[in-house]
């Protein structure tokens, strides 16, 4: 083992086999988790839970298009029955008969324990009067015909009120047994998946069933051949991210590799030394994966994306190794150990954010940049073989020390720039930034849009109010549910909100149930009741003797359970809006704006008032506080962000030991900095989050740059100026190829990146290059 | 022979009887809006007394009709294209009447007599014509399935283009007679 090449070998080896197992072990993730907080407040923790286990984000639409109407419906009928016998949907609703008429027979059954009308009053002469008289006029109405069968068991109308609450403002349309969309083009399902929301496999899973069970409906149906099937809603969206940043990552990765290798065998003009330049790259990014994996169990998806940025700034190292050659010795890892030390001292301000994305990328940057620059050092210049022989890079080097000699002049036309970009960025001070986290979601607007106008066709509209009652149990929940549902009903009759839906509807608290139960009559007592209400209305007494029956057998049944809703549509919607953890039971009550999707000032602040009043009981506007908590990250990232650079600068203070260095350094990274800004500014795009970590980033890689020039002005030697100057070139492209390769992703958190790094590592070069002084006291050597 | 000739007559007769309801229903194409009161009474086998409503009705061609219920209690039931919108007071519903077959012979026994829509009524009725154009009757017979779930048969009976009766009488022996009349101005 004296060869230090083998010595080398063995332990990159090692090292590389204990990284592998710990980031094949790793977790992966693409739900929200990335955008969540790492320490919430009450509301925020509220509004993590509703994002990652609540019913909005286990909500699939599947729409079937082509055929005719008739063929759809019974598609859409098939598909039901399959997904229905399997195991990943706690609900498939159609609107098919079968279940129409389960759901109907559950409310019939139950309707004097369900009804907020049954109080003793409601069976008192004057209380069935009251309730005849309207119910007669319904039964003299055309749809009287539908209800005329059920008047002599339900003459009060407790089932047809139930029927009405229960199908909310606007049921969906109906076409041959089935939901359809409003024009009537599409057939509708929507299920509710058994796994969380941030369950991604079982997510993928369940969508797998419902194609299968499509594939299978369209060789066994009439017409199936001629039909295809459309899904959409969050477990789709969180699928589908996953799947375009994983292609995204692998094709791009692919792209940049396969560009910065053609650039560097042109310049190499050695297949071996190109191999090499890719050791430190992966390596660094494995490094970087094991860390995130030991540093937070999970990895989000997000962080690999970012994989594709290191190979930017890694790729760097060995060029400078390669370019600069062994003439460069012991100043080349003085000059890298500073720049990376600069980047470590920038990323590690990511590393407090509360922005679960951002530190997995602080420690991914760090982890990776370290491993790199020392499979660098000690792998690279163990293994590169004594016989490879490099293009010399001389030339080159000559060429641009040629022109950067004639750069007289435009230092001066540089500040007038700099002065102009402080301008404009002041001036578009309150529009510099975005506060939108839907910028941020791969989703297409498009496939947005269709998402919005099924669920209104299905009247699901996305939950934007949500009223979390918070108790000891899911019994106190659903009692604090029902106290809070009495409070909302005049909000609703005033035409406040648009209307509202609770557990306790479905499954009203045992107490509420057995005080309707009480108030039925025994049947003579409601016989007596009802002569005395008849003597003024055109109802035969005994025509209502299936009534008096129903009464009967009501107060002799037992109080409703979650089990007794098994089965039903209320089943599922009750195991949606009701939950229980090891906190206590939830109670969820989704509070819908009247016509427009967002409630008036007003009404929200009526709201307020009757949330504020209940016990436990708290407001959640989901959009309000996600916004909320991406402003704050936004800001966190950029306070982040200049914390980095203030301990860049202390770091370089105490490194260069001269503040005229170190301005001379930080000066042209400041400029392209705000260089880049300005770019955004004018194209009229406001910064997000990665814009801001993507200048953290510019700094990071751009500070070798601006380091190598330092050295070369205070240690000047002429044959190491000029490789110098070629190697910080070729590095440049190979960062400006990496990251615009990125701007190009169809994932926007990754284009935002590439977006803003690539012009400003270019930007950063000749900044620095322009800023650096003269290079070589006699400009007319090279010639 | 002699059934021969007694088929051919009733062939004729069959034929005669069409063309009788292609006449009355061609008197009613040209008729392109219709306004008149209406009295409705129900007579349910659950009621003491039957029950009394009434109000107007309006008709635009094809298939636009208006049923307002002023007495006892104000109600608008309009049918627009295939779907039915009943309002009473702040209760508002919105019904397709594909979705609700036993709506049919209340609404399209009217609808399609009103618009002359012959092939309307034989899809979803038996029917016979009587009369004569100064007095006819449409026996209109549900045909089987979820339509003739609760109605034994719809007669309507008029003058010339003019609906004067609506009579549904049902399977369980209940029965609800529309009145229309007289005209109102437009």
């Amino acid at each position: 083992m004296s060869n230090p090449a083998a010595r080398a070998a063995a332990l990159w080896g090692l090292a590389v086999l204990l990284l592998l197992a710990i980031a094949l072990r790793a977790n992966f993730r693409t739900d929200l988790s990335a955008f969540l907080p790492r320490a919430p407040s009450a509301a925020q923790r509220l509004l993590v839970g509703q994002l990652q286990s609540g019913p909005a984000g286990r909500l699939i639409v599947a729409a079937i298009r082509g055929g005719g109407p008739t063929g759809r419906a019974a598609a859409s009928i098939a598909l039901a029955r399959a997904l229905r016998g399997g195991a990943d949907f706690t609900s498939v609703e159609n609107g098919d008969e079968e279940s129409l008429a389960r759901d109907r027979e559950f409310l019939l059954r139950e309707r004097y324990l369900l009804s907020p009308d049954v109080s003793p009053g409601r069976f008192q002469a004057a209380g069935l009067r009251a309730a005849l008289e309207a119910s007669l006029d319904t039964l003299a109405a055309p749809e009287g015909v539908l209800v005329k069968d059920l008047f002599a068991r339900d003459p009060t109308g407790e089932f047809l009120g139930l029927l009405e609450r229960a199908s909310g403002t606007q049921p969906p349309r109906e076409q041959a047994g089935a939901w359809s969309s409003h024009d009537g083009r599409e057939a509708l399902l929507l299920l509710q998946t058994r796994a969380p929301g941030a369950d991604t496999d079982a997510q993928q899973r369940a969508i797998e069933a419902v194609q299968r069970a499509f594939a299978q409906v369209r060789t066994t149906t009439a017409q199936g051949a001629q039909l295809s099937l459309l899904l959409s809603g969050p477990p789709v969206f969180a699928t589908e991210a996953r799947a375009l940043i994983r292609s995204e990552v692998k094709r791009l990765s692919a792209l940049s590799a396969v560009l910065i290798a053609l650039l560097l065998l042109s310049l190499y003009r050695s297949p071996l030394a190109l191999l090499l330049t890719f050791v430190p790259v992966a390596s660094g990014a494995l490094a970087g994966v094991a860390a995130v994996a030991l540093g937070f169990g999970t990895v989000h998806a997000l962080t690999l994306g970012f994989g594709v940025t290191l190979i930017g700034e890694s790729v760097d190292y060995s060029i400078y190794l390669f370019v600069q050659g062994e003439g460069a010795g012991m100043h080349l890892w003085d000059t890298l150990r500073l720049g990376v030390l600069t980047s470590i001292a920038g990323f590690a301000a990511l590393l407090p954010s509360s922005f679960g994305g951002l530190a997995q990328l602080g420690l991914y940057s760090i982890a990776g940049l370290i491993a790199a620059a020392l499979v660098t050092r000690y792998v690279l210049t163990a293994w590169r073989p004594r016989t490879l022989r490099l293009r010399d890079l001389r030339a080159l080097g000559r060429v641009l020390l040629k022109w950067h000699s004639r750069r007289r002049g435009v230092p001066a036309l540089l500040m007038v720039l700099a002065l102009a970009e402080a301008a404009l960025l002041w001036v578009q001070r309150g529009h510099l930034f975005s506060a939108d986290l839907a910028a941020l979601s791969p989703i297409s607007l498009a496939a947005q849009d269709t998402d919005a106008r099924v669920r209104a066709d299905l009247g699901a509209p996305d939950v934007r109010y949500l009223v979390v009652v918070s108790a000891a149990s899911a019994e106190a929940a659903l009692e604090g549910a029902a106290r809070l549902a009495a409070h909302l009903d005049p909000l609703v009759s005033a035409g406040t909100i648009g209307g509202y839906e609770t557990p306790s509807r479905y499954l009203p608290p045992q107490q509420v149930q057995a005080a309707r139960r009480a108030s039925l009559p025994e049947p003579a007592a409601l016989r007596t009741a009802l002569h005395a209400a008849l003597e003024t209305l055109p109802v035969r007494a005994e025509a209502l003797e299936p009534f008096v029956r129903d009464v009967a057998q009501a107060r002799g049944a037992p109080l409703l359970t979650r089990a007794d809703l098994e089965g039903t549509g209320f089943g599922a919607l009750v195991e949606g809006l009701l939950h229980r953890d090891a906190h206590g039971a939830q109670a969820l009550l989704p509070v819908s704006a009247r016509g427009a999707a967002d409630l008036t000032p007003e009404a929200l602040a009526a709201l307020h008032g009757v949330v504020a009043a209940a016990p436990g009981a708290t407001l959640l506007d989901l959009k309000g506080e996600t916004d909320r908590l991406y402003g704050g990250y936004l800001r966190q990232a950029v306070e982040l962000s200049l914390a980095g650079a203030v301990a860049i600068l202390a770091l370089l203070l105490v490194a260069l030991r001269s503040a005229r260095r170190v301005a001379r350094v930080l000066l042209p990274l400041a400029l392209a900095v705000m260089g880049v800004a300005a770019l955004q500014a004018l194209r009229g795009e406001p910064l997000g989050i990665l814009h801001i970590v993507g200048m953290l980033l510019i700094v990071a890689v751009a500070s070798n740059y601006a380091l190598f020039f330092d050295r070369a002005r205070a240690h000047p030697v002429e044959a190491d100026l000029e490789r110098t100057v070629a190697s910080v070139v070729v590095a440049n492209l190979a960062t400006v190829i990496g990251f615009g390769v990125l701007a190009f992703a169809r994932v926007p958190v990754l284009a935002q990146l590439g977006a803003t790094v690539a012009p400003g590592a270019l930007l950063a070069l000749l900044f620095a290059a322009l800023l650096s002084g003269d290079l070589r006291s006699d400009d007319a050597h090279a010639d | 022979m002699r059934a021969a000739v007694a088929l051919a007559a009733l062939a004729v007769v069959s034929v005669a009887r069409a063309d009788a309801l292609d006449e009355l229903l061609r008197g009613f194409a040209t008729h392109r809006t219709g306004h008149a009161a209406f009295t409705e009474v129900h007579e349910f086998a659950l009621l003491k007394r039957p029950l009394r409503s009434s109000g107007e009705l309006r008709y635009r061609s094809p298939d636009y009709l208006e049923k307002r219920t002023l007495q006892p209690r104000p109600e608008t039931l309009v049918l627009k294209d295939g779907t039915l919108l009943a309002e009473r007071g702040r209760h508002r519903r919105v019904l397709e009447l594909a979705a609700h077959p036993e709506l049919v012979p209340y609404i399209e026994s009217i609808r399609a007599t009103l618009a002359g829509d012959r092939a309307a009524l034989e899809r979803y009725f038996v029917v016979d014509v009587s009369g004569d154009a100064s007095a006819w009757t449409l026996r209109l017979r549900p045909r089987p399935g979820p339509i003739g779930r609760s109605v034994q048969e719809v007669r309507l009976s008029g003058a010339a283009a003019a609906i004067r009766e609506v009579d549904i009488r049902l399977k369980d022996g209940d029965r609800s007679r529309l009145e229309i009349g007289p005209d109102l101005p437009p």
